[in-house]
């Protein structure tokens, strides 16, 4: 008999990753759902577009300015040696545009704000909070998950755009005022190689993004019952970790998916 | 059983298990309307697993949960729903929504639910509030408040939209013998009041079966009966037998 146990052991971790996914294939179902049903509340999204949104503007357009300038630093030793300084303008401009904004951004809301739901809806799991919804005929996912969906739909497409615009003036300031490349060469060249559809590709990204976040780290902490180890104050810890590294991954698989289809 | 039409909420031979452990087997329990059911057992004998079961939110094996007749299982989300708007439920940890205060967890349900104004809203929790004797505390949040006040706020919690069942479990734990006694009072003149059907998980025998039409046991995993408490403290079954004794002393059992 002992020597099947490895057998029996895979065969369950492959059973509990195909219910993991269902699990979660349902959780997007429910709350794609919702976002579409009656009633409509307008300050639980505003709520989560403060939480969201407000609360990572600075930060974003912080890294948003370092990764600018470090853009800039790195392309124009680059760019030195073939002697094509004055593409720098669109050097920095496209990476930011098409893949840094976007990627970046989400990142960080991960970090700032994903971690930040899986933990609140995984403290409401355990101390059935989500239960006590339920009995009150008020659905979890109408009153809690679409708002946050909402709002992330429509911060990180802001968020991202503030990115790219304090990474091309943290380049511009890098460049031009302490590299001395030329002002007119560097925003003329980002204005001529930077088209609608690079924007577009930005955008797309960002809103895709934002379902992402918000799947993984609410779902995963909507879910935290099932899982093997989610009991108590270290469970929500275990479960938020393993959200934040899964949507973070899921972003830049994701990212190479959506690029090769766009590009 | 003549009763028959006034069941509302019946388990019929329902089996759970949670990994290994079987903790529901064959379960057998009707709540019958108007009355004041109570469940009573030693602890992690499956009390609040088995309200979880007639609250919808844990589903059954096997067997079937009727609520008005109807089979959960078979009940699709908005039907269920529909069937949870009478109810009011306690539950033993009190579930308080934790970054809410005491006003607005009690608001909650009417916010949700109905469409009173704000200044019906605050007449109907104020109400509420005065009933389980928390004025005063409706601006603290729940972790500013001891177990058995928090206990206190799901109640008013689970009575603010006038439900016509109630589940409370173990709603007098925690709480000291001068105000598990108006919880009591409270049940009972509400009871009187309103003629609602309530089931209770409770611990506190024998005081609770002044309250209760009907007691039933949990032990070895199943429903012991339904019984009047006075069938319930004559009873041949050595199982409640046992538990009597237990609880209370020969001579309780004593039959004479
Ligand atoms: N979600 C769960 N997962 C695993 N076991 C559970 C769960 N809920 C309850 N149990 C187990 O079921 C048994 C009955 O629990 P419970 O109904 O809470 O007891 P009580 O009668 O004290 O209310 C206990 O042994 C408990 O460990
Ligand atoms: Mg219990």
């Amino acid at each position: 008999m002992n020597f099947l146990q490895p057998f029996e052991k895979i065969g369950e971790l492959a059973l509990d990753k195909l219910a993991f996914a269902g699990r979660m294939g349902i959780f997007l179902a429910m709350s794609i759902k919702n976002l579409f049903l009656p009633p409509y509340k307008l300050w639980p999204v505003i709520n989560q577009i403060n939480f969201i949104g407000s609360k990572s503007v600075f930060v974003i357009m912080f890294t948003g300015a370092f990764t600018g300038m470090v853009l800039a630093l790195q392309g124009y030793y680059a760019l030195r040696q073939f002697g094509s300084e004055g593409a720098l303008g669109s050097a920095v401009g496209l990476s930011l545009i098409r893949e840094l904004g976007p990627v970046l951004t989400a990142l960080m809301v991960t970090g700032r704000a994903g971690s930040a739901i899986c933990a609140e809806i995984g403290i409401m799991r355990n101390s059935e909070q989500l239960d006590a919804l339920e009995c009150m005929a008020i659905d979890p996912f109408k009153f809690l998950i679409v708002p946050k969906f909402i709002g992330a739909l429509i911060c990180l497409p802001l968020l991202t755009s503030f990115f790219d615009f304090m990474g091309v003036y943290g380049g511009y300031v890098i460049a031009v005022k302490l590299l001395g490349v030329n002002e007119g060469a560097y925003f003329q060249g980002m204005f001529k190689s930077v088209i609608w559809d690079d924007i577009n590709m930005g955008i797309i990204k960002s809103f895709c993004f934002a379902v992402i976040i918000i799947w993984v780290c609410a779902g995963r902490g909507y879910f935290l019952h099932f899982e093997k180890e989610g009991f108590g104050a270290e469970g929500v810890s275990r479960v938020t970790t393993k959200a934040v590294v899964m949507s973070s991954v899921a972003i830049l698989v994701w990212d190479y998916l959506i690029t090769s289809m766009l590009i | 059983m003549s009763e028959k039409e006034n069941i509302v909420i019946e388990m019929k031979g329902v089996n759970k298990s949670f990994g290994k452990q079987r903790v529901l087997i064959d379960a057998n329990l009707s709540i019958l309307a108007g009355k004041v059911t109570v469940i009573v057992g030693a602890s992690g004998q499956g009390k609040s697993v088995a309200l979880k079961h007639m609250l919808g939110l844990i589903k059954a094996d096997s067997g079937e949960v009727l609520i008005y007749g109807n089979d959960i299982k078979k009940m699709n989300k908005a039907e269920l729903y529909h069937a949870r708007m009478n109810f009011g439920a306690l539950f033993q940890g009190a579930a308080l929504f934790d970054s809410i205060t005491v006003f607005e967890n009690v608001a909650l349900p009417l916010r949700e639910r109905t469409k009173l104004s704000e200044k019906q809203i605050r007449e109907k929790v104020l109400e509420k509030i005065d009933m389980v004797e928390l004025e005063g505390s409706e601006d603290k949040y729940p972790a500013q408040l001891s177990g058995g006040m928090r206990k206190r706020v799901g109640l008013a919690r689970a009575l603010v939209l006038d439900p016509q069942i109630l589940f409370l479990d173990e709603p007098t734990t925690g709480l000291d013998v001068k105000m598990s006694k108006e919880i009591y009072r409270l049940i009972y003149s509400l009871h009187n009041k309103f003629n609602f059907t309530s089931v209770i998980v409770s611990h506190d025998v024998p005081k609770i079966f002044k309250l209760a039409d009907y007691v039933a046991l949990m032990a070895n995993s199943t429903v012991q009966g339904l019984m009047t408490q006075e069938d319930f403290q004559l009873s041949p079954n050595p199982v409640v037998k046992d538990f009597i004794e237990e609880i209370m002393g020969k001579i309780y059992n004593s039959g004479v």
